[in-house]
């Protein structure tokens, strides 16, 4: 029984760590985002020369094969420092279709992908706000080989930056799962302002786009557990960006209640301000306890892993939720100040939360899986 | 990471699971308790030579777990005991002390209380004020104790006095551990009732209680160290998790049961969130006790990251007996022994039982300073 890293993880961690503080200042941060991609491609190419772009992709494919307990642990890393870009909208895409693509399909795609040279995306959801695979009505009509897709994406995270996008649509025999390369014919890509920055999405319009054969990763039963597998995966790379995150702002006002006197004494010795600190401190490390074994088991068996994900990402959204908003209430007027970094975190908490799926979702499904 | 068991702790489990299938449902109490006693399970992480089973902290995990999950009474049932004196005397007891003291533990032949809290003295355990005055090769104690879990049926105490005047400077020194009998002369027990109706705390007073020097426990002045590493013997909260989790199957019974404004409450998704809230806390209890456990297999000590688990549980123990009685709508304010009582009242019970654990163990905002001063290092009061 080991409930710990190994040393080769403590190192990543380390090294995940160090890199988001040399390279990813809020300064930094806060420079890219006020520009179009809103992410730095150098930062991003850095990054996949450690491998962490690649982390999930079979060395054989260019990848450093390793797992997502490694892809948590540099995700804890980046989400701390509020990176921008598609660093786990592509390691969640790169992870799909080296499980379900054919070999000429991961030829095309993953040598690309593990260098960041191209990045990937899913675009699973549409605008009736369901999450569910019952939910997607993209039409695939079939077309030779493959289909003509017809229809409409949504809420699709970093839609400007990726090069492919992993489509969930609808055929008349079920459901099927397939790639589409950003710029393919009748494909049109649109941004749209939402309340963090530091994270881009937008939606995809579908006028009669090819799907080609050799695209399909997935069709029928087997698209329904890929598309629950791809749901699993994406929120349990969106819980570990929160808990960083959280733990991140968490940090922060701690360090703050120690230093701001008030009444001539650290606001930190008032139990109004110690004890929503501790009870962040809680939060974060059951919410971390819950990751990392979610994380174990996405190297297995892929049913087992939805309760514990839906758990995980339960559990931190409300958490988060919550801290983003105590870190800027414990800070006082500083924190409502745009040059104060407690309001990036309070923006990433909002646009986090919801993101494959918020605790009314993922508590719902929790239930389902009890048998309730 | 890897949660698989080593084929020694495999076979140790099937030992385990092959007693407890065999002696379950247990016949009688007497017969559990001698039973489990032979097994040497009965102070099962204590070292052999005192009596105790010498079991290794992976082998305690996995016998209160499989313990949990079939529901197994207590190994023995000098509550206090094992939880508290022994771990004590095992560190700090004399030879003479162990050997006097801890077998009875062992056979659950007394009970032990704790003789900590005063009536100006609670969380602020350290300010206690009870005098402790040598006089020979005796002490002399009086002043008084309160909310003593136990004392009304207990034979002995493990007591705080003040054996020196506080210093404001350091009010941990000058305490020391006395283990009193609670038949010495001068001794008087005032039971309490509590708001669910039971009588297992009390007011204990002190009137020139003489307490021989042997029964001492650790050095004069260092009755803080003592305490402290014995509540600071409390784990990775095992046995804890796997009993919240018996507790949430019968709050999911309960919810299948009932109907509220004439629909079934398992159709209201409100209902069901809470319950998937409830099993993600406890979900997060169990991983967060094999993070503990993990650091302890390492030889890491455990410090106060225990309160984490400490507070779940406190909200848990509220919030799920609580939630129970709005299951049960307009029936959820009958109790025990009334004809429209669901469940004949057990949630009631609970609703009114919880401050047992909540409070006992050290309050949930006391938790919180101590996670807020020594794990995130903020100043104190």
């Amino acid at each position: 029984m080991n409930f710990g890293f190994t040393e080769e993880q403590e190192l990543l961690a380390d090294q995940a760590r160090r890199f988001v503080n040399e390279r990813c200042s809020m300064k930094e941060v806060r420079g890219w985002i006020a520009t179009d991609p809103g992410f730095s491609r150098e930062c991003l190419g850095q990054m996949a020369e450690l491998g962490w772009a690649g982390l999930l992709i079979p060395e054989a494919h260019g990848g450093s094969g390793l797992g997502w307990v490694e892809a948590t642990i540099v995700l804890e890393a980046t989400g701390a420092a509020l990176l921008p870009g598609p660093l786990a909208s592509t390691l969640v895409s790169g992870a799909l279709i080296a499980e379900y693509g054919g070999e000429a399909c991961k030829e095309r795609q993953l040598t690309g992908l593990a260098t960041a040279a191209r990045l990937g995306t899913l675009a699973l959801f549409e605008d009736d706000a369901s999450l569910e695979a019952s939910g997607v009505s993209l039409r695939a009509t079939p077309q030779g080989e493959g289909y003509r897709l017809q229809g409409h994406k949504s809420h699709v995270h970093d839609a400007a930056a990726a090069d492919v996008f992993v489509v969930a649509a609808r055929t008349d025999a079920g459901l099927v799962l397939g790639l589409v390369e950003h710029g393919a014919e009748g494909l049109a890509v649109q941004e749209h302002a939402g309340i963090d920055r530091t994270k881009r999405l937008g939606s995809l319009n579908f006028e009669g786009v090819q799907l080609s054969d050799d695209a399909i990763l997935a069709r029928g039963n087997a698209a329904e557990a890929a598309y629950e597998r791809a749901l699993d995966l994406a929120a349990l790379c969106a819980s570990a960006e929160m808990v960083g995150a959280a733990a991140a702002v968490h940090q922060l006002t701690v360090g703050y209640a120690k230093e701001r006197l008030q009444f001539g004494k650290p606001i930190g010795q008032y139990q109004g301000v110690k004890h929503p600190l501790a009870e962040m401190h809680v939060d974060i490390e059951t919410a971390r306890s819950l990751l990392y074994y979610a994380a174990w088991l996405a190297g297995g068996e892929p049913a087992a892993l939805s309760r514990s994900v839906s758990m995980a990402k339960a559990y931190i959204s409300d958490a988060f939720a919550r801290i983003g908003i105590d870190a800027i209430q414990l800070h006082g007027a500083i924190g409502y100040t745009a040059e104060y970094d407690a309001q990036l975190y309070l923006k990433r908490s909002k646009f986090a939360r919801p993101a494959f799926g918020d605790s009314d979702f993922h508590y719902e499904r929790v239930a389902r899986l009890r048998g309730l | 990471m890897d949660f698989d068991l080593t084929p020694e702790e495999e076979a140790f489990r099937a030992e385990v699971v092959a007693f407890l299938d065999e002696n379950l449902p247990v016949k009688s109490m007497a017969d559990w308790t001698r039973k489990v006693r032979d097994k040497r399970w009965v102070g099962f992480s204590w070292p052999r030579e005192v009596g105790g089973g010498g079991g290794s902290l992976m082998q305690q995990a996995i016998l209160k777990a499989e313990m949990a999950k079939r529901r197994a009474p207590a190994l023995g049932t000098c509550f206090m005991g094992l939880a508290w004196v022994g771990p004590a005397l095992i560190e700090y007891g004399t030879d003479a002390q162990k050997q006097r003291f801890i077998p009875d533990i062992l056979d659950s032949k007394l009970q032990w209380c704790t003789g900590y809290s005063e009536p100006d003295v609670g969380s602020d355990l350290a300010a206690l004020q009870c005098r402790g005055e040598r006089d020979g090769d005796h002490y002399v104690v009086n002043g008084q104790k309160i909310w003593t879990s136990l004392a009304p049926i207990a034979q002995w105490m493990i007591l705080l006095v003040r054996t020196a005047p506080i210093d404001r400077g350091n009010k941990h020194a000058g305490i020391t551990c006395l283990l009193v009998d609670m038949k010495s002369p001068g001794l008087e027990v005032r039971p309490i009732e509590n708001m669910a109706g039971g009588y297992l705390f009390a007011e204990v007073f002190f009137n020139n209680v003489r307490v021989p020097v042997e029964q001492r426990l650790g050095a004069e002045g260092e009755g803080w160290s003592v305490t402290v590493s014995a509540l600071a013997n409390e784990r990775s909260s095992i046995s804890e998790v796997e009993a919240l989790m018996r507790r949430l199957d019968e709050l999911e019974e309960l919810a299948r049961s009932q109907r509220k404004h004439g629909r079934p409450v398992l159709e209201d998704a409100a209902v069901r969130r809470r319950i998937a809230h409830f099993a993600t806390v406890i979900e997060g209890m169990r991983l967060n006790g094999l993070r503990l456990l993990t650091k302890q297999l390492k030889g890491e000590p455990l410090t106060s990251e225990t309160s984490i688990n400490k507070l779940h549980r406190a909200a848990l123990e509220v919030e799920m007996a609580d939630f129970a009685l709005t299951l049960q709508g307009p029936a959820g304010v009958y109790v025990k022994g009334a004809e429209p009582a669901v469940a004949s009242g057990k949630w009631q019970q609970g609703a009114l039982g919880w401050p047992d654990t909540v409070i006992g163990g050290g309050t949930p905002n006391i938790q919180k300073n101590i996670i807020a001063e020594r794990i995130l290092g903020l100043p104190k009061d």
